[in-house]
């Protein structure tokens, strides 16, 4: 048995280069070996990957992308299809699971500097996966064809009718297909949603894990562990990722499985914000839910876009680029970067006065979303660890996150009264600790870093 | 520790707790156990007889929910069909959707999902809200829906209401409680319960999977704990020498 196995094993690997990939990736890639809590979560993403494709490929075998049919189709699935009411759930509570991991995903690269070099492709490629997934939620949540679906979607892409000079309006109408969200917007939506989305997304994941094991992973010290080696030319602080990570990641994935299964099982509709009331209505032109509002992943972001409105422009936007253009030029040695700073900085101002608010709270939703992606420029901070950094990061990060929760929490609901100013000042510490983390991370004083890594 | 694991979680949920509610009327609270088999039988009843002659439940078929209620195929064909012929059929008005719109002014709704659309605690204080409006066109108004184009179709089981209004402080009128102006054949206590069993029933409806999807959740927990154990223990095997 053995024999025709190991026989086996040398024709494939004659031809493919089997073993080297095993040992390359797994058996023989060495990970840091203090890797906590927070590094479960990029297996489990992968995770919910393939509970997705798996359910999604399920469901797709029933649902029907027509206007005429799709709601119909999918209480089909919930009532008529053995198990469809199971992969239905598996699908719709993944979505959320799916945007849980990653957000804690990237809270944990922000905690232990894991975006900076040399990582930074590698935080890059997250960021797009993290847009793709966006995009792929969004057009996924348009194919029960439910009333909330339809008018999250109608006000969701008119966003783009403001971008000025004609192209805004003409950009809608392409992405739709037709004037209004209709049936030709359901079909394209369908068409990415099953294969050119999730296609990418598999794409990226495999580039996301190519650069990361060309790299090595950061660790909760943010020391780099190569460059530590002992004698057999083996990192001293590191492991195999097979077989340590692999049984600890299982016990991640069952700790998680537990969790989602309580979903699933018990509240599938988690009170409306894994599954809002309005969805279970279809599609009606004629009438708008009480409150449109987009699932609790986009919410935070949902909130920059209301905020912004003409007095948030005056009052608010206006004196932030001019606090920052001349701190800007204050801080900057070079006088070409000077001059760049105020060029830039009144380009803004002037833009600021001749475009329409709408216009500047598509932005800002554009930013909430981009200005990750600057994170390894913006951090100046000698160290990487927030276990090493200075009481500034500290209260940033901490502020960050509470605003980052309580936006999203204002954005399920209704835009008025004391929830816009609420909602303003918090785009405002949202922007600022962007905008604010070179000085932050340069003057916060930070702890020496140990050779070594801590248990 | 406890404690503020106890406050963390409470934080967390009270957010889904506001999020279900919303609406400006009081609800009242409805009693639903879907294990209440007699409840969603009588439910059913109701629904079937009084209820499908105007709306549709147009995602369910009667066999389904015969087989789901423990009702026999030849009691549900019997008793039961009223607007379709096989049992394999899905639940479809009695009155074509275009005459109900030219009677009514609007189109009954499907109601196969208005308990998650609406929630069982709405439909119950809809049922029972139903009062006397010379004024509507109907001759009926509801408290928890102004203007209703829907008659009070269990008028003789619950009798006419009359709504006790009164004036807050700002001088804007509210339904406070209603009194029985004309008894029905029903007594308050009896209307309430037939009106439990049909929210009862309407829950049901809306989410058949929710008969089995408790059951099966505890086995897969049940399962997923036994087998979180064996994968803790593995890697405290493995990770023995780790230092
Ligand atoms: C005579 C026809 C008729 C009958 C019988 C009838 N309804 Fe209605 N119902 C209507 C109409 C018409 C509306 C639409 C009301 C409106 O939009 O103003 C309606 C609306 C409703 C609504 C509100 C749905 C929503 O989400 O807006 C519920 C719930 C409801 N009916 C439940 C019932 C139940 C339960 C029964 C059986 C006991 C029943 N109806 C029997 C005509 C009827
Ligand atoms: C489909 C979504 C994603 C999957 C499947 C995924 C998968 C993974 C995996 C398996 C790892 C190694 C294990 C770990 O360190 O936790 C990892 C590391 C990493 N990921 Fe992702 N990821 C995803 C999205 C993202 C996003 C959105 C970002 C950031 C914008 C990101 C940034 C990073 C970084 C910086 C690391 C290295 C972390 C370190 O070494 O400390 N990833 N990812």
């Amino acid at each position: 048995m053995q024999k025709v196995f190991d026989a086996m094993l040398g024709w494939v690997d004659a031809r493919f280069p089997l073993i080297k990939t095993w040992e390359e990736h797994l058996s023989k890639y060495y990970a840091p070996k203090n890797f906590n809590f927070w590094y479960y979560f990029g297996s489990l993403a992968l995770l919910v990957l393939v509970i997705q494709i798996v359910s999604g490929i399920f469901l797709t075998m029933h649902y029907k992308p027509d206007t005429q049919l799709a709601f119909a189709s999918v209480e089909y699935i919930m009532r008529d299809v053995p198990w469809g009411w199971l992969m239905r759930y598996l699908h719709s509570t993944g979505a959320s699971f799916f945007f849980i991991t990653v957000y804690l995903h990237m809270l944990r690269g922000i905690m232990y500097g894991s975006y900076r070099g040399p990582r930074e492709l590698l935080w890059l490629i997250g960021m797009a996966i993290f847009i793709a997934l966006m995009a792929e939620a969004f057009m996924g949540y348009l194919l029960p064809w439910g009333n909330m679906s339809y008018w999250g979607a109608q006000v969701i892409i008119s966003l783009f009718s403001a971008i000025p000079f004609g192209i805004g309006d003409i950009l809608s109408e392409w992405i739709r297909g037709d004037f209004v969200v209709s049936d030709a917007t359901l079909n394209r939506f369908f068409a990415f949603h099953v294969i050119a989305v999730p296609l990418a997304l598999c794409g990226l994941v495999f580039v996301h894990i190519v650069a990361l094991h060309k790299v090595g992973s950061n660790n909760p010290d943010g020391i780099e562990i190569k460059k530590n080696k002992g004698p057999d030319g083996l990192p001293v602080d590191g492991i195999p990722f097979h077989p340590y990570y692999t049984v600890k990641d299982i016990v991640g994935v069952a700790g998680f499985l537990i969790i989602f299964a309580a979903v699933i099982f018990f509240a599938p509709e988690l009170g409306g914000w894994f599954l809002e009331h309005d969805n279970f209505t279809p599609a009606n032109i004629l009438q708008t839910p009480p409150e449109i509002v987009p699932l609790w992943y986009f919410t935070p972001y949902y909130s920059l876009l209301r905020a912004t409105t003409e007095e948030m422009v005056t009052k608010g936007l206006l004196p932030l680029t001019i606090v920052m253009t001349i701190l800007t030029v204050i801080s900057v040695r070079n006088v070409l970067a000077k001059m760049a700073a105020v060029g830039i900085g009144s380009v803004v101002v002037v833009c600021l006065f001749i475009f329409e608010a709408k216009l500047w709270g598509v932005i800002l939703m554009g930013l909430g979303v981009g200005l990750f992606a600057f994170l390894p420029w913006l951090d100046m901070s000698p160290v990487k660890s927030i276990r090493y950094k200075g009481w500034m990061f500290k209260t940033a990060l901490i502020i960050f996150c509470i605003d980052f929760l309580v936006l999203g929490w204002l954005g399920t609901q209704p835009a008025s009264g004391p929830n816009v100013i609420l909602a303003q000042i918090g785009t405002i510490l949202y922007l600022l600790f962007f905008f604010l983390m070179p000085w932050y991370t340069t003057f916060d004083k930070t702890k020496p870093v140990p050779e070594r890594v801590t248990q | 520790m406890k404690k503020k694991l106890i406050t963390i979680f409470a934080i967390l949920l009270f957010p889904l707790t506001v999020a279900a509610g919303g609406g400006g009327v009081a609800l009242d609270p409805v009693n639903i156990n879907l294990n209440d088999k007699e409840s969603l039988q009588k439910g059913a009843r109701t629904f079937v007889n009084y209820c499908l002659s105007c709306h549709s439940a147009g995602y369910m078929r009667y066999n389904r929910m015969g087989q789901d209620l423990g009702i026999s195929e030849e009691l549900v064909a019997e008793n039961l069909l009223f607007a379709a012929e096989k049992t394999g059929d899905l639940m479809k008005a009695v009155m074509p959707a275009a005459d109900a719109k030219k009677w009514f002014g609007t189109a009954p709704p499907d109601l196969t999902l208005t308990a998650r659309s609406r929630g069982p605690k709405w439909i119950y204080t809809y049922m029972r809200s139903f009062y006397r409006d010379e004024s509507a066109p109907s001759g009926w108004n509801n408290k928890v829906f102004a203007h209703v184009a829907m008659p009070h179709v269990l008028y003789e089981w619950q009798g006419e209401q009359r709504p006790i209004i009164e004036k807050d402080s700002h001088g804007v009128e509210h339904i406070t409680g209603f009194e029985i102006a004309k008894a029905g054949t029903m007594t308050e206590k009896e209307y309430n319960e037939a009106m439990r069993d049909l929210t009862n029933f309407m829950v049901y409806l809306a989410e058949p999977a929710k008969l089995v999807r408790y059951k099966i959740g505890l086995y897969v927990i049940l399962f997923l704990i036994i087998f979180m154990v064996a994968a803790y223990m593995l890697k405290k095997e493995y990770w023995k020498d780790v230092h």
